[in-house]
């Protein structure tokens, strides 16, 4: 309490306040101010410093794959990597179209994309519209541990799970095929198609779905109607990023796909996407410098554009819809 | 047209058009959502069923405390696990203060300007890169041009890399939902701004900020594709003891396993999946204990 009387005595000019000490802390001597000075302004530029890391970050992507990938194409022209449709720069004659990496990649991504928008976008309007908090509760932590569940071990499950019931329906089947890749790698987006969706359909105002019912529509007329509708932007960002998310993914494919790199649109028969090839040449002993050792760059570089474009696209829609609604 | 309409008012049944057909389509479309959420469900349940029927009963204290053998009775996950808790740490010790620093910069103390919208882009960016490009950036950065070679101290700091989008989105999270009153509160007392962050902001969002960390580091043990293409090693039979040392991990163990055609090595690699997944789990629980706590505390 004597303190606390003590306190405006004490405040009245920093150097009442040094000279006095009023047991708060408050007491600061001009050489305590200097280095308070300091100390912030210090804290202020690191802290700075750890945010700028991520501009460097960026900027590392950027000058390590084009570094590269500008010497890949000294050796390559560019046009060959774009339109040619072989891609053998690990054998003895080498051929270096890009093209079927790339419609490995798709293919993939396709089969991950029909698996994962219906089921993701419905299960989206089962937690947003229909089921009780409660129950929302529970289901989503758990849809977000097959979120969390690592790659490789999706992976497993496509080759020794799947696999062998695809190769029960259609005796056909390879060992290594996109059929099982994708519909894995669908399970694997679904959490995140769901949850940008719902986060969509849950941004939809309620005054909209009210104004339906008062026009009599039925709860499916409102939610196919007005509140899908209506989130449409956010859903579109969702599909975009899972296709994203579906090309840029690794181990999956890996190890389920298998390495042959061939044009194509059979589900039951082996392809390579990029993000393979690029584990393919990283097991192997490719030696540092030459033009295989190249060629991950370029293919990376070409990887890291797609996904790039499509993050922003994604990004843009989600902006519109919060812009509309919020 | 009013004036006509009791003329032109049509059969009663336009009030009520359909309403058994337009409600069954409702029905059929409600057990579509639901079938699909539980098909979400089954999917999770039939991976984990899959994973530990096959590799439950590989784990045992010699599968955790040998070396990999071409002998896959005599193989173990020794070298993997030490590796992966190597990477574990210096991950940590690497992201952590870059996230949080970072964080804390564009929650308190960034102006609104272009740098900071900058930024911001650039960390939202960087969420959505494939983790495989991070690997690249290690191979050339650090493997390459710092010449590091393909040890622990590469591998950590590219996946802390790879994790510092993560770390910066929650903590930024958790630092928004501190109520201005305590800084206010904070200032009131002659706090500096730093003096207000250190024993205001960190202390109640700390929470939060562990809580997004021991998520992202899970995603860091589980990731594998980066430390591949920075050229981690599939076979090491003897212990990483240090930062320098090359090293293999778990997930990587795994994939190699996985991809031996002998029937008995697969076996081994649901083995690994689950000593994978059980550290993943315990990791996962504890931030979900964190969470439910630093809600308690805030209510």
């Amino acid at each position: 309490m004597d303190n606390l009387k003590s306190m405006p005595r004490a405040r009245p000019t920093a150097d009442a306040a040094a000279t006095e000490p009023d047991g708060f802390g408050f007491e600061r001597s001009r050489r305590d101010s200097l280095r308070r000075k300091v100390v912030e302004r210090g804290v202020h530029a690191i802290l700075f410093l750890c945010a700028l890391i991520s501009i460097l970050t960026t900027t590392g992507i950027v000058v390590t794959l084009l570094g590269e990938t500008v010497q890949f194409f000294g050796e390559v022209p560019i046009w060959d990597f774009l339109t040619g449709t072989r891609w053998t720069p690990l054998f003895a004659s080498k051929s270096f179209g890009v093209l079927p990496l790339v419609n490995g990649t798709i293919v993939v991504a396709l089969v991950a994309i029909v698996v994962a928008v219906p089921i993701g976008l419905l299960t989206a309007i089962f937690l947003s519209e229909f089921a009780p908090a409660r129950l929302r509760s529970v289901v989503k932590p758990v849809l977000e541990v097959l979120a969390g569940v690592p790659t490789v071990v999706y992976g497993y499950f496509a080759l020794q799970f799947v696999t062998p019931i695809l190769r029960d329906i259609f005796p056909q089947t390879q060992i290594f095929n996109v059929g099982s890749a994708g519909i894995v790698m669908g399970f694997m987006i679904l959490p995140m198609m769901a949850s940008i969706s719902e986060d969509a359909l849950r941004a939809v105002p309620r005054d909209l779905r009210q104004a339906a019912y008062a026009l009599g529509a039925t709860k499916f007329e409102v939610v196919s109607r007005v509140v899908v509708p209506g989130a449409l932007s956010g859903i579109l960002a969702a599909v975009i990023l899972s296709i994203s998310r579906a090309i840029g993914e690794t181990m999956i494919v890996a190890i389920a796909a298998g390495l042959q790199p061939q044009i194509g649109f059979n589900l039951l028969k082996s392809m390579e996407t990029m993000t393979a090839y690029i584990v393919q040449v990283s097991l192997g002993d490719t030696p540092q410098g030459g033009i295989e050792y190249r060629t991950i760059f370029a293919v990376g570089t070409l990887l890291f554009v797609m996904t790039l474009v499509m993050n922003l696209l994604s990004d843009l829609l989600v902006r519109r819809y919060r812009e509309a609604y919020e | 047209m009013s004036a006509q309409a009791p003329a032109a008012l049509p059969a009663a049944d336009v009030w009520r058009p359909n309403q058994r057909r337009r409600r069954g389509a409702g029905w059929i479309f409600y057990g579509l959502a639901v079938f699909s959420t539980v098909l979400g469900l089954v999917m999770l349940g039939a991976l984990l069923f899959d994973i530990f029927t096959d590799g439950a009963r590989e784990v045992d204290w010699h599968f955790l405390s040998s070396y990999p053998s071409r002998f896959a009775d005599q193989s173990g996950l020794r070298s993997a696990l030490l590796g992966s808790l190597w990477m574990l740490v210096m991950t940590a010790i690497i992201a952590f203060p870059l996230g949080v620093g970072a964080a804390i910069y564009l929650e308190e103390y960034a102006p609104d300007n272009w740098l900071t919208r900058f930024i911001q882009l650039n960390i939202a960016n960087l969420a959505g890169v494939p983790s495989i490009v991070y690997g690249l950036l290690g191979l050339g950065l650090f493997v390459r041009w710092l010449a590091l070679g393909r040890v622990v101290l590469a591998g950590s700091m590219t996946m802390a890399l790879l994790i510092l989008p993560l770390i910066i989105v929650a903590s930024r999270e958790a630092i928004r939902a501190v109520p201005d009153s305590l800084r206010d509160g904070a200032y009131a007392l002659g706090a500096s701004r730093w003096q207000m962050v250190r024993q205001t902001v960190l202390p109640s969002a700390s929470g939060g900020i562990l809580t997004g960390t021991i998520l992202a580091l899970a995603r860091a043990i589980g990731e594998t594709a980066p430390l591949i293409t920075i050229g981690a090693l599939t076979y090491i039979s003897f212990d990483p003891n240090g930062p320098l040392d090359i090293f293999t991990v778990l997930p990587i163990q795994i994939f190699n396993w996985v991809s031996l055609p002998q029937k008995d090595f697969h076996s081994l690699a649901a083995g690994g999946i689950v000593v994978l997944l059980v550290v993943l789990l315990s990791a996962n629980s504890v931030a979900v204990f964190l969470r439910y706590r630093m809600q308690r505390r805030l209510q």
